[in-house]
Protein backbone atom coordinates (compact mmCIF):
# COMPACT_ATOMS: atom_id res chain seq x y z
CA UNK A 1 0.00 0.00 0.00
CA UNK A 2 1.83 3.36 -1.32
CA UNK A 3 -0.27 6.21 0.86
CA UNK A 4 0.46 9.65 -0.48
CA UNK A 5 1.74 12.44 2.19
CA UNK A 6 -0.61 14.40 3.49
CA UNK A 7 0.58 18.46 2.37
CA UNK A 8 -2.79 19.64 3.84
CA UNK A 9 -2.23 18.71 7.16
CA UNK A 10 1.58 19.98 7.01
CA UNK A 11 0.80 22.75 4.98
CA UNK A 12 -2.34 24.00 7.46
CA UNK A 13 0.07 22.83 10.49
CA UNK A 14 3.16 25.26 9.33
CA UNK A 15 0.47 28.22 8.35
CA UNK A 16 -1.27 28.18 11.88
CA UNK A 17 2.24 28.50 13.34
CA UNK A 18 3.33 31.05 10.68
CA UNK A 19 0.37 33.00 11.98
CA UNK A 20 0.91 33.54 15.38
CA UNK A 21 4.50 33.92 15.22
CA UNK A 22 4.32 36.87 12.37
CA UNK A 23 2.46 38.26 15.03
CA UNK A 24 5.44 39.62 17.53
CA UNK A 25 8.08 39.16 14.99
CA UNK A 26 6.33 41.56 12.11
CA UNK A 27 2.91 42.57 13.10
CA UNK A 28 3.55 44.57 15.81
CA UNK A 29 5.84 46.79 14.13
CA UNK A 30 3.14 48.20 12.45
CA UNK A 31 0.31 49.96 13.96
CA UNK A 32 -2.29 49.03 11.80
CA UNK A 33 -1.76 45.47 11.80
CA UNK A 34 -0.87 45.36 15.62
CA UNK A 35 -3.91 47.24 16.65
CA UNK A 36 -5.71 44.18 14.66
CA UNK A 37 -4.04 40.81 12.95
CA UNK A 38 -4.82 41.16 10.09
CA UNK A 39 -1.81 39.40 8.77
CA UNK A 40 -2.42 36.91 10.97
CA UNK A 41 -6.05 36.01 11.72
CA UNK A 42 -6.25 35.02 8.12
CA UNK A 43 -2.90 32.89 7.80
CA UNK A 44 -4.38 31.07 11.25
CA UNK A 45 -7.85 30.37 9.22
CA UNK A 46 -6.56 29.68 6.02
CA UNK A 47 -4.23 26.87 7.97
CA UNK A 48 -6.97 25.02 10.48
CA UNK A 49 -9.03 24.90 7.56
CA UNK A 50 -6.30 22.74 5.27
CA UNK A 51 -5.72 21.01 8.33
CA UNK A 52 -9.27 20.23 8.58
CA UNK A 53 -9.35 19.14 5.18
CA UNK A 54 -6.22 16.85 5.22
CA UNK A 55 -7.94 15.33 8.89
CA UNK A 56 -10.68 14.22 6.67
CA UNK A 57 -8.88 12.85 3.85
CA UNK A 58 -7.03 10.80 6.33
CA UNK A 59 -9.77 9.51 8.70
CA UNK A 60 -12.07 9.07 4.67
CA UNK A 61 -9.60 7.79 2.81
CA UNK A 62 -6.98 6.46 4.97
CA UNK A 63 -6.02 4.07 1.91
CA UNK A 64 -4.62 7.26 0.05
CA UNK A 65 -3.85 9.23 2.75
CA UNK A 66 -1.53 9.55 5.72
CA UNK A 67 -1.73 11.19 8.72
CA UNK A 68 -4.49 10.00 11.17
CA UNK A 69 -2.56 10.17 14.14
CA UNK A 70 0.27 13.07 13.39
CA UNK A 71 -2.69 14.86 12.18
CA UNK A 72 -5.16 14.54 14.96
CA UNK A 73 -2.13 16.06 17.00
CA UNK A 74 -1.17 18.62 14.57
CA UNK A 75 -5.20 19.97 15.02
CA UNK A 76 -5.46 19.84 18.90
CA UNK A 77 -2.11 21.67 19.19
CA UNK A 78 -2.79 24.34 16.38
CA UNK A 79 -6.70 24.84 17.94
CA UNK A 80 -4.75 25.12 21.15
CA UNK A 81 -1.99 27.71 20.15
CA UNK A 82 -4.19 29.58 18.20
CA UNK A 83 -6.73 29.76 21.34
CA UNK A 84 -4.34 30.91 23.43
CA UNK A 85 -2.91 33.39 20.75
CA UNK A 86 -6.77 35.27 19.66
CA UNK A 87 -7.28 34.72 23.65
CA UNK A 88 -4.16 37.20 24.30
CA UNK A 89 -5.52 39.39 21.41
CA UNK A 90 -8.50 39.80 21.71
CA UNK A 91 -9.55 39.37 25.66
CA UNK A 92 -6.19 39.16 27.66
CA UNK A 93 -4.58 42.75 26.28
CA UNK A 94 -7.72 44.39 27.08
CA UNK A 95 -8.85 43.98 30.69
CA UNK A 96 -5.67 44.33 32.45
CA UNK A 97 -4.80 47.70 32.66
CA UNK A 98 -5.97 49.81 35.29
CA UNK A 99 -8.80 52.52 34.68
CA UNK A 100 -6.52 55.23 36.01
CA UNK A 101 -9.29 57.31 37.52
CA UNK A 102 -6.88 59.91 39.48
CA UNK A 103 -5.08 60.48 36.29
CA UNK A 104 -4.56 64.03 35.14
CA UNK A 105 -7.46 65.17 32.79
CA UNK A 106 -7.36 67.44 30.31
CA UNK A 107 -7.90 71.23 31.44
CA UNK A 108 -5.95 70.39 34.60
CA UNK A 109 -2.39 71.29 35.15
CA UNK A 110 -0.08 68.55 34.94
CA UNK A 111 1.61 67.60 38.52
CA UNK A 112 4.94 68.79 38.08
CA UNK A 113 8.12 66.79 38.67
CA UNK A 114 11.32 65.90 38.78
CA UNK A 115 13.42 62.65 37.46
CA UNK A 116 16.79 61.51 36.21
CA UNK A 117 16.85 61.12 32.33
CA UNK A 118 19.32 58.20 30.77
CA UNK A 119 22.28 60.33 31.34
CA UNK A 120 21.52 60.47 35.61
CA UNK A 121 20.59 64.26 34.87
CA UNK A 122 17.76 65.36 36.30
CA UNK A 123 15.11 66.89 34.15
CA UNK A 124 11.89 68.74 35.83
CA UNK A 125 9.01 69.38 33.43
CA UNK A 126 8.24 73.26 34.81
CA UNK A 127 11.87 73.73 33.85
CA UNK A 128 11.61 71.89 29.99
CA UNK A 129 8.22 73.82 29.88
CA UNK A 130 9.66 77.18 29.89
CA UNK A 131 12.94 76.19 28.53
CA UNK A 132 14.13 77.31 24.82
CA UNK A 133 12.83 74.50 22.32
CA UNK A 134 15.63 71.67 21.75
CA UNK A 135 15.28 69.17 19.47
CA UNK A 136 17.70 66.74 20.64
CA UNK A 137 17.14 66.83 24.03
CA UNK A 138 14.83 68.30 26.57
CA UNK A 139 16.57 70.98 27.90
CA UNK A 140 19.63 72.98 25.97
CA UNK A 141 20.30 76.02 23.88
CA UNK A 142 17.60 77.41 21.25
CA UNK A 143 16.45 80.20 20.04
CA UNK A 144 14.27 82.77 21.76
CA UNK A 145 11.95 82.13 18.31
CA UNK A 146 11.68 78.21 19.11
CA UNK A 147 10.05 78.45 23.04
CA UNK A 148 9.21 75.22 23.70
CA UNK A 149 4.96 74.87 22.46
CA UNK A 150 4.76 72.10 24.87
CA UNK A 151 5.26 68.43 25.38
CA UNK A 152 4.17 65.29 24.70
CA UNK A 153 5.09 63.10 27.77
CA UNK A 154 4.75 59.59 26.99
CA UNK A 155 4.39 56.75 30.04
CA UNK A 156 5.55 53.29 28.44
CA UNK A 157 6.04 50.13 29.90
CA UNK A 158 9.51 50.02 29.69
CA UNK A 159 11.34 46.31 30.17
CA UNK A 160 12.98 46.26 26.66
CA UNK B 1 8.67 64.34 23.58
CA UNK B 2 9.54 62.99 27.04
CA UNK B 3 9.05 59.57 28.13
CA UNK B 4 9.29 57.75 31.35
CA UNK B 5 9.33 53.85 32.64
CA UNK B 6 10.29 52.46 35.56
CA UNK B 7 13.79 50.97 34.21
CA UNK B 8 17.03 52.08 35.76
CA UNK B 9 18.64 55.11 33.34
CA UNK B 10 21.12 52.69 32.11
CA UNK B 11 18.53 50.64 31.19
CA UNK B 12 16.68 53.62 28.96
CA UNK B 13 20.45 54.85 27.71
CA UNK B 14 20.96 50.88 26.27
CA UNK B 15 17.43 51.66 24.66
CA UNK B 16 17.79 55.07 23.03
CA UNK B 17 21.77 54.20 21.59
CA UNK B 18 19.99 50.78 20.25
CA UNK B 19 17.25 52.44 18.70
CA UNK B 20 18.80 55.85 17.69
CA UNK B 21 16.33 58.13 20.32
CA UNK B 22 17.01 61.42 20.17
CA UNK B 23 14.30 62.59 23.16
CA UNK B 24 14.69 61.94 26.69
CA UNK B 25 13.85 58.88 28.82
CA UNK B 26 12.80 59.35 32.30
CA UNK B 27 13.58 57.20 35.14
CA UNK B 28 11.31 56.81 37.61
CA UNK B 29 12.08 53.38 39.26
CA UNK B 30 10.38 54.06 42.36
CA UNK B 31 7.00 54.79 40.33
CA UNK B 32 6.54 58.18 42.37
CA UNK B 33 4.96 60.28 39.46
CA UNK B 34 3.74 57.48 37.87
CA UNK B 35 1.70 56.29 41.48
CA UNK B 36 1.06 60.22 41.43
CA UNK B 37 -0.19 60.63 38.50
CA UNK B 38 -2.32 57.02 38.79
CA UNK B 39 -0.57 55.15 35.87
CA UNK B 40 0.28 52.17 38.10
CA UNK B 41 -0.66 48.86 36.04
CA UNK B 42 0.46 46.81 39.59
CA UNK B 43 2.25 43.51 38.59
CA UNK B 44 2.39 44.17 34.68
CA UNK B 45 5.63 43.18 34.43
CA UNK B 46 5.82 39.86 33.72
CA UNK B 47 8.33 39.18 36.70
CA UNK B 48 5.63 40.59 38.54
CA UNK B 49 6.86 44.21 39.23
CA UNK B 50 4.83 47.33 38.99
CA UNK B 51 5.00 49.38 35.93
CA UNK B 52 3.68 52.41 34.16
CA UNK B 53 0.07 51.80 32.11
CA UNK B 54 0.53 52.99 28.51
CA UNK B 55 -0.32 56.84 28.49
CA UNK B 56 -0.01 59.78 26.46
CA UNK B 57 -0.10 63.37 28.26
CA UNK B 58 0.22 66.53 25.68
CA UNK B 59 0.88 69.67 27.90
CA UNK B 60 1.12 72.92 27.07
CA UNK B 61 3.59 75.25 27.75
CA UNK B 62 1.64 76.82 30.85
CA UNK B 63 1.23 73.20 32.47
CA UNK B 64 -2.25 72.78 30.96
CA UNK B 65 -2.95 69.60 29.80
CA UNK B 66 -4.62 69.37 26.31
CA UNK B 67 -4.53 65.80 25.20
CA UNK B 68 -4.74 62.67 27.15
CA UNK B 69 -4.66 59.07 25.45
CA UNK B 70 -5.43 56.23 27.80
CA UNK B 71 -5.76 53.25 25.85
CA UNK B 72 -7.78 50.11 27.48
CA UNK B 73 -5.91 47.58 25.46
CA UNK B 74 -2.49 47.21 25.73
CA UNK B 75 -2.02 46.22 22.31
CA UNK B 76 -3.89 49.50 20.65
CA UNK B 77 -1.50 52.60 21.26
CA UNK B 78 -1.69 56.30 20.23
CA UNK B 79 -0.71 56.88 16.63
CA UNK B 80 2.06 59.58 15.54
CA UNK B 81 -0.95 61.98 13.75
CA UNK B 82 -3.40 61.48 16.90
CA UNK B 83 -0.93 63.19 19.03
CA UNK B 84 0.17 65.37 16.28
CA UNK B 85 -3.31 66.55 15.29
CA UNK B 86 -3.62 67.50 19.21
CA UNK B 87 -0.57 69.55 18.78
CA UNK B 88 -2.07 71.66 15.84
CA UNK B 89 -4.95 71.93 17.60
CA UNK B 90 -2.91 73.16 20.70
CA UNK B 91 -0.70 75.45 19.14
CA UNK B 92 -3.09 76.87 16.48
CA UNK B 93 -1.72 74.49 13.35
CA UNK B 94 1.77 76.20 13.56
CA UNK B 95 3.50 73.23 13.86
CA UNK B 96 7.64 73.59 14.81
CA UNK B 97 10.09 72.00 13.41
CA UNK B 98 9.69 68.48 15.34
Amino acid sequence: MNRSWNWAVWTGGVLVVAGILSYPLYSVRFPALRDFPWVNLPLIIFGLALLAVGLMRAFRRPELYRGKIFGSVLMVLSLALSGVFLYAIFIGARHVLPASPGAPQVGQVAPNFTLPDSRNNPVDLANVLSSPFAPNGATGSGTAAERTAGVLLIFYRGYW
Amino acid sequence: MIAISVDPPSDSENLRQSQGYTFPILSDANEEVIRRWDLVHAHGRRDGADISRPAEFLIDSSGKIRWVNLTDDFVVRARPREALAAFDAMSGSSRPGQ
